[in-house]
């Protein structure tokens, strides 16, 4: 025959399992599939049982077997028991929801429900139970409902579970099953009655009609007596797991119970009696009690208040928690965050131990314990809780230190009682653990630190000690805190003389001299080690600048350490070096607005813009973890925009040109600063230096723009790029021109840009029968400014009447629009309309003009519109 | 429906049964189990026996060389998976005397049989071992 026969099951195993590597193994699995996809094709029914019971095996490997299914269906189809069974457990496992095989199965399933095997029966019923869908729930309801009524319990049982599964599906179905499932929950049989009461629970939820039915004494009587023989239930052998028997059935009950009672207060007085039966009798020294009672307890919890038992059930869980089995350990801490919106205050009195659970060696009790102690902090307690934590920082593993320093910063936000408290907490946490504080954390401790007017000098005292006391391990401080030290060189730069004259020492403090020299060692350590990344080196930078006007004594010292920087690899960094050196050395007169302190950082518009990011830090604690690269721009650098970039739009700047420019300087930091070390940032980095060079070029002066007007104006790489075209036509480089832009904002050293009007004029707008042409000139000594013809020609035969016209232009522009010479466009081109236009261009020399113009008129009293976008303006308008 | 999937494990990782209650691809599956296997595999005999991941709550129990992992919703009873494994681990044992990972790989349908009996879309069938296991012992003595 030729025909390579499939070997038997056994062997196909140990040959699988005789494989070295991953390759061998899909090699055997795709030999052994090409064998049964033949055996398929050749309808081979000897082998039917065994090639399914393979493909069985194989798609458990992780395989795609879906070839299988119609194998399952003949199988199914077939006359003998052993047939169906490995078809219908074959469909389960293989099926992969596609519609069309279940309904080819819906026939066989409605067969076999009927059939007079018993056997049979109760292997469709399996088999609908696990795969059924809503079209079949509706087709198969009434057999289903009426199995539940079979003699052999083993039916009824699984018949049970089979209507959970319809009625979820189909909802509207549940009250059929209302009185066959009450009807359950009168036997005896274990299967039955466990079976019952889950779908009765299920019934439950999905109906409320079904929740006032079982709610009623008789029903809930039956319940309650049901479990009370369970409980009272002398040794039943086949039942019992540690002397207690069918904990299960138990559970199932007292979870019917926790449906029903909840919401109810005349079911909840039903149960009472026998919950606390349960709660105190039930043996707690095997797991399998251990279950009741903590399934009691969540029933005791979740159903209508009576204190006695809630006292009860709150001491089970103080049991459970200093019980020395982690498992119980784990529950205890699971249910008290339950607990807790019932009654906080006995939770609170149990405060220590969960804490001690923190510092607990399994990872999953410590993660649940954090998370209740979190739900514990109030106003009162959060002194002692956070200093707990604090301490126990220093010596938590590393996988947890992200968990347990969002949950601290979290709640030193939420409840501190002043700011000196949180400036000093913020400062342990992140000399601790540095790394693992998230951008907007200490974004938001350098808000706070600019409003606390009177810790200015105490916190950069504070933050220069916390710097020094490390700084003979730099090595691991820079690898460890890096955002203590941005913050610590940020507060330097601001408040430095602060930190030298020893301004607004307060009595807790030990007293310190700094000598200038000092305070620009730890900047120049920052700027020089090679561990700290953009961020803190561009901050470093700014720093410098500013204690160069503060500390004149050390501007030589500092122009060495900004000039070393000119040959940095990072253009920003580069940049910076080269504008700061021109600062320092040529243009003193204006250096000390430039570095003016910064004004008072707004808390409001702070914490406005961050409330999008601010659950992010509260909810760490649901599964799906919210740790954000910190590669990803959005969230990490939109706190920075506000912090540094003084001249959001909503928060007006009434201050001199000179701050206006260090806005600029920083908005350009946003950038980097969300690139990470490590993180490969090449491609990032592209683009950022692209923006920081359309926010450097802004000439201060008149600057009405903010960096995120001109961010986003860019927002793609293409359109900056043809913006930078413009700004630099000189081939010359772009350091270089720099400076010149620099040296052009000296007062008394103008640029030659009063040239006369030698601006082609261009066709601003052309259809096929109207034409918008623009002539240019400039008013003398107003290099900015630029006067526009416009003049429209309509080459139609008709007239055009209503003529409007109208512009618009991007911010850095500003545009006037003088009154039309008519608003009447004869045809035929006999005559035009022209209007005048004065734009000005605060971006003078850096950006071309750009407008969107909108034409409008009637034509035969029809109305017509006309927009367009004019790009071709001439260069340096 | 609170039991999600439950999977038998051997040591070195390797799946050797599998069973879902609620629809995942195959792809899904590889990752999921992948993920778990490594988080459980790697936790001390003091530790608990129960891992939180995604949406699910795990509960382990470790019988020699073979692991018994469920996958449960977050509001099941995690002490009660922990008996019922012991119960399947139980029946199992009753059924193959003392139970070992070839049994399952060999006898993966009669363990999946034994498991249809015990589970049904996610919710626990029958609790007694003989009313487990005597449909398949009859489908035994006359095959």
């Amino acid at each position: 025959m030729g025909r390579w026969r499939s070997p038997f099951f056994a062997d196909m195993i140990r040959s699988i399992r005789a494989c070295k590597t991953a390759a061998e193994e899909r090699a055997v699995v795709r030999k052994e599939c090409a064998a049964i996809r033949a055996a398929i094709n050749e309808n081979d029914q000897d082998y039917r049982h065994r090639n399914l019971a393979k493909l069985m095996f194989i798609h458990m490997l992780g395989y795609p077997t879906h070839f299988g299914q119609m194998e399952c269906l003949k199988s199914i189809a077939s006359a003998g028991f052993p047939e169906k069974r490995i078809g219908y457990l074959g469909l389960m496992l293989l099926l992969d929801e596609r519609q069309e095989v279940l309904m080819l199965v819906t026939n066989s399933l409605k067969q076999d429900l009927n059939h007079t095997n018993q056997y049979i029966v109760g292997l469709a019923l399996c088999a609908l139970g696990n795969i059924c869908s809503a079209e079949m729930a509706r087709d198969l309801a009434p057999e289903v409902e009426r199995l539940l009524q079979f003699r052999d319990p083993n039916i009824r049982k699984k018949a049970a579970l089979c209507s959970i599964r319809i009625i979820k599906k189909v909802p509207d179905l549940a009250e059929n099953f209302i009185n066959p499932a009450a009807a359950l929950l009168k036997e005896k049989h274990h299967g039955v009655l466990i079976t019952g009461i889950q779908l009765v629970t299920d019934i439950c939820k999905v109906s409320t009609e079904a929740l006032e039915f079982f709610r009623k004494p008789k029903c809930l009587d039956g319940l309650v007596k049901t479990l009370r023989d369970v409980v009272n239930s002398p040794y039943a052998p086949e039942y019992d797991i540690a002397g207690i028997t069918d904990p299960f059935l138990h559970i199932r009950l007292l979870k019917l119970l926790h449906v029903l009672g909840q919401g109810d207060a005349d079911a909840s007085d039903c149960m009472n009696d026998i919950l606390a039966q349960v709660a105190t009798k039930t043996e707690s020294n095997k797991n399998a009690g251990n279950a009741i009672l903590y399934e009691c307890v969540e029933t005791i919890m979740s159903i209508e208040d009576n204190g006695g038992l809630r006292v009860l059930a709150i001491n089970i869980l103080g049991r459970f928690l200093s019980n020395r089995d982690n498992n119980i350990r784990y529950v205890a801490l699971n249910m008290l965050m339950k607990a807790i919106t019932v009654d906080a205050q006995a939770v609170q009195r149990h405060r220590a131990t969960i804490l001690e659970c923190v510092k607990d060696l399994d990872a999953s009790i410590r993660k649940r314990a954090l998370e209740l102690v979190y739900l514990l902090v109030n106003e009162s307690n959060v002194k002692p809780l956070t200093k707990e934590l604090i301490d126990y920082l220093e010596i938590s593993d590393q996988e947890f230190k992200g968990d347990l320093t969002a949950k601290i910063c979290s709640m030193v936000e939420k409840f501190s009682p002043d700011k000196i408290w949180y400036i000093d907490q913020m400062l342990k946490v992140l000399s601790e653990a540095g790394n693992f504080v998230k951008d907007e954390v200490w974004h938001a401790l350098i808000v706070v630190i600019s409003n606390a007017s009177d810790l200015h000098g105490y916190t950069v005292r504070a933050l220069y000690r916390a710097v020094q006391t490390s700084i003979e391990q730099i090595v691991l401080m820079f690898l460890h805190q890096e955002s203590l030290v941005r913050v610590a060189i940020w507060c330097i730069g601001e408040y430095g003389d602060m930190l030298v004259n020893n301004v607004g020492v307060l009595n807790i403090e030990d007293p310190i001299t700094v000598t200038e020299s000092d305070a620009v060692d730890v900047v120049e350590i920052a700027i020089k080690h090679h561990s700290s990344d953009i961020t803190t080196k561009a901050m470093a930078m700014v720093a410098l600048l500013k204690l160069s006007s503060r500390f004149p004594s050390c501007s030589e010292r500092i122009r060495d350490i900004i000039v070393q920087n000119k040959g940095s690899l990072v253009l920003e960094l580069q940049q910076r070096s080269i504008e700061f050196n021109s600062i320092v050395e040529k243009h003193q007169n204006i250096r000390s607005t430039l570095v003016e302190r910064m004004p008072v950082l707004d808390e409001a518009t702070f914490s406005g813009r961050r409330a999008g990011s601010l659950p992010a830090t509260v909810s760490t604690s649901s599964g799906t973890s919210l740790n954000l690269p910190n590669g990803v721009a959005k969230p990490a650098a939109a706190p920075l925009v506000d912090l540094l970039d003084l001249s959001s739009d909503d928060a007006p700047v009434p201050s001199s040109s000179g701050n206006d420019f260090l806005q600029d300087l920083l908005g350009v930091d946003v950038s980097p600063a969300s690139v990470q070390p490590g993180t490969s940032q090449a491609p990032k980095a592209g683009t950022d230096v692209l923006l920081d060079l359309l926010s450097i070029g802004s000439p201060p002066v008149q600057n009405n723009s903010t960096p995120s007007d001109i961010l986003s104006s860019s927002q793609d790489n293409k359109s900056s790029v043809a913006i930078l075209d413009g700004l630099s036509p000189a081939p010359s480089g772009g350091a270089a021109s720099m400076i010149d832009l620099l040296d052009g904002f000296v007062p008394n050293s103008p640029k030659p840009e009063d040239n006369g009007p030698a601006y082609p004029s261009i066709v601003a707008f052309e259809s096929s029968s109207l034409i918008l042409t623009f002539n240019f000139s400039k008013p003398p000594g107003n290099p900015q400014t630029t006067l526009i013809q416009a003049t429209f020609t309509n080459l139609s035969p008709n007239v055009y009447t209503d003529f409007v016209f109208q512009a618009a232009v991007p911010k850095f522009l500003q545009l006037h629009l003088d009154p039309a010479s008519g608003n009447t466009l004869p045809a035929s081109g006999n005559g035009s309309i022209t209007q005048t236009l004065r734009v000005t261009n605060s971006q003078h020399g850096k950006k071309p003009l750009v407008m969107r113009t909108r034409i409008a008129y009637k034509l035969n009293n029809r109305d017509v519109l006309e927009e367009g976008q004019i790009n071709n303006f001439p260069r340096d308008l | 429906m609170g039991i999600r999937f439950i999977l038998m494990v051997n040591k070195q990782g390797q799946t050797r049964l599998a069973q879902y209650y609620e629809w995942l691809t195959l792809e899904e599956r590889r990752a999921l189990e992948g993920e778990i296997v490594r988080k459980c595999l790697a936790r001390t005999e003091q530790q608990c026996s129960f891992v939180e991941h995604r949406n699910y709550k795990i509960v382990y129990r470790r019988y020699a060389s073979l692991f018994f992992l469920v996958g449960v919703d977050n509001d099941e009873n995690e002490l009660a998976i922990l008996e019922f494994i012991h119960l399947l681990v139980e029946t199992m044992d009753r059924h193959f005397g003392n139970v070992c990972e070839l049994d399952i790989m060999f006898h993966l349908e009669k363990a999946h049989f034994m498991l249809e009996e015990m589970v049904m879309n996610g919710c626990i069938v029958e609790t007694s071992k003989s009313n487990i296991l005597s449909p398949i012992q009859l489908m035994e003595k006359m095959s």
